[in-house]
């Protein structure tokens, strides 16, 4: 299993339209992919449970990426947050 | 006439019909079924035919109200795809053996339930969404078209809540305003409001009643009024009239200098009475402020305001003024404005007793407070201090001493203090008279119109029966105003125009051609005279 954090940068947080890219960007993958906030999961495949996690701006997230093609989406979903979120 | 209150999303005026509108929301009745493969297709057809209009509305939205306003459906297509809630309605259908429309409603609930229990006002907001394509679905699961979505003519639009989809689909040219009782400040309601420029109030508490009624939604007091009389119809058709005025002018004039085309060029300022109006000096692209009443600080209290409250005051108003000319009148106590806790004496001329610089001089504790507040916050901005009701050179002596007093004492203290530009108000004939001697005294002049007219016309404009003698522009008072210019300018003082003559757009070529250097005026007339100076044959 591969995991990195991140802090969230945008300012409304994980909000609708960039969750909706995340989901997308997730579902290219294989891997069984996770957000975890306090304690809180979310598979990162299911655009509403992701929302529902409520992630604002300034908050720390861990990403959990395990799975046949986790070294890949690992490096993916570090880029893709960094210029998404 | 009944007037309710909600919170402004958009400050605006509408005035119009209230087109009460009713959801689509039907009641969905749970039905027993024998075949639930056949029921999962009929739902997987009907999520087909959401995603196809999905896909409609967001490149009709994209041409109408923008890429922001257009993403929601993209996001609602993603919803209506997302994985639990797909399942969500194929396990109840399978294990409940009951109909789509069921499904999706309990669905639909659910996962909005899980967003309204969320602490965050955004994420509350997106329960919305969640109703929004489950209504979707049911209303096609049932036949049912989306109605509603074409207006006969311009209407206040008043409902519960509003889902982004319902939004779009209505006529943009025939939308004047929305009223809801839910609804947030983030929701696509309150962001299309203010893409489109037009009033909103949410947390309103509606009626149906209200259906084919005239009313009026005032975007900057947050209220609505049905069926309004014909006083307030009439007062909010000309505010209405003066924001679209305004709103054009803005458009045209924002950002531009006041100059004419001859290359004359003027200082544009505001008169404000509080710091509240200081976002309108702003909206109405003033240059500054050429007179801010310090007596609100002084009649809104109970008692003497302290020192640290008026410095407050004086600094916000700076700071929100970066860098702009703020000028501070003195107290301008007396006369027709009193408080009680100055026990002043009842006066039978008062226009011609105890007030303004008069009381400031006497009882110099009050005065000494105020130039103490306001030379503190001048380290905040670029603050001018003016005085009021002067007479003689004595006077203006007596305050720069004072002045220098408090300098000195804040030097000693090491508190900072600006540079501050300090004039006095031309607004008594005597101040005319020697204003080529006061003129050695101050930094700039300010021409209070209104007491100099009374004071020179000998007539109280308080006085109805003398309004037919009353004459604004008699040569008597434009005269004093020629005169003060020009004697200002000779000793090195600028000079402008406080009163209400200054915003008398009659008179603004014959000020400008006797040399004005600034008008300072209610903050509405800024813009117009903008462009009447950008006009002129000078």
């Amino acid at each position: 299993m591969r995991t990195f954090n991140y802090t969230i940068t945008d300012e409304v947080g994980i909000h609708a339209r960039p969750a909706g890219m995340l989901v997308k960007e997730v579902k290219k993958f294989a891997s069984n992919i996770t957000i975890v906030k306090d304690g809180k999961r979310a598979d990162a495949k299911k655009l509403m449970l992701l929302m529902s996690l409520g992630v604002k701006c300034g908050e720390k997230i861990t990403v959990e990426i395990e799975g046949t093609d986790e070294e890949e989406a690992s490096v993916a979903l570090e880029a893709f947050f960094n210029a998404n979120l | 006439m009944e007037t309710y209150t909600g919170k402004s999303i958009f400050k605006g005026i509408a005035i119009g019909k209230v087109l009460f509108y009713q959801k689509g929301e039907q009641v969905v009745k749970r039905v027993k079924v024998q075949d639930t493969a056949a029921e999962i297709s009929r739902y997987e057809a009907a999520r087909e035919e959401a995603l196809r209009q999905l896909n409609v509305l967001y490149e009709k939205a994209l041409k109408e109200v923008g890429e922001t306003n257009a993403a929601v459906f993209e996001v609602h297509a993603m919803m209506i795809e997302d994985d639990d809630y797909v399942d969500s309605i194929r396990n109840i259908i399978e294990t409940q053996q009951v109909n789509a429309e069921f499904a999706v409603a309990t669905t639909g609930d659910n996962f909005s339930r899980m967003f309204t229990e969320m602490d965050d006002e955004y994420f509350k907001a997106r329960a919305a969404d969640v109703k929004d394509i489950s209504e979707r679905l049911v209303n096609i699961l049932s036949g049912r078209t989306d109605g509603q979505g074409d207006l006969e003519e311009p209407v206040i639009i008043v409902a519960d809540d509003l889902a982004p989809s319902e939004t779009v689909q209505m006529d943009k040219d025939k939308l004047l305003a929305f009223v809801t009782r839910y609804g947030s400040a983030n929701s696509h309601t309150a962001i299309l409001a203010r893409t489109m420029n037009i009033p909103a109030l949410i947390g309103t508490d509606i009626s149906e009643s209200w259906n084919g009624k005239l009313a009026v939604v005032d975007g900057y007091t947050g209220l609505i009024y049905v069926e309004p009389d014909e006083e307030t119809l009439k007062e909010l058709k000309r505010r209405q009239e003066e924001d679209l005025h305004a709103r054009e002018l803005l458009e045209q004039l924002k950002g531009k200098e006041d100059i004419t085309p001859g290359g004359r060029s003027i200082r544009l300022y505001a008169n404000i009475g509080g710091v509240k109006d200081v976002a309108n000096v702003l909206a109405n692209d003033a240059a500054g402020i050429g007179l801010f009443r310090s007596e609100f600080l002084y009649l809104e209290a109970e008692d003497y305001p302290d020192e640290e409250s008026q410095f407050q005051a004086y600094k916000t108003v700076a700071e929100n003024m970066a860098g702009k000319k703020v000028i501070v009148r003195t107290l301008d106590i007396g006369a027709d404005k009193q408080a009680e806790y100055f026990g002043l004496d009842h006066e039978e001329n008062p226009a011609m007793g105890y007030r303004a610089i008069r009381i400031c001089l006497d009882r110099k504790e009050i005065f000494r407070t105020q130039l103490r507040a306001l030379l503190r916050a001048s380290a905040f901005g670029n603050i001018g201090i003016m005085y009021p009701m002067i007479i003689s050179v004595d006077e203006v002596r007596k305050i720069k001493e004072i002045v220098e007093e408090i300098k000195k004492d804040l030097n000693e203290k090491g508190i900072p203090y600006g540079n501050v530009e300090q004039g006095i108000m031309i607004e008594t004939p005597a101040a005319v008279m020697i204003s080529d001697m006061l003129a050695e005294e101050v930094d700039f002049f300010s021409i209070g119109t209104n007491d100099l007219t009374q004071y020179t016309l000998a007539i109280d404009r308080q006085n109805m029966k003398l309004d037919n003698i009353y004459d604004a522009h008699h040569p008597a008072v434009l005269r004093m105003i020629r005169m003060t210019i020009e004697n200002g300018h000779k000793h090195g003082c600028w000079v402008g125009i406080c009163g209400e003559l200054g915003a008398d757009m009659t008179l603004t070529k014959t000020f400008l051609e006797m040399g004005i250097d600034e008008l300072s005026v209610s903050p509405s007339f800024v813009l117009p005279i903008r462009k009447l100076i950008r006009e002129m044959e000078l």
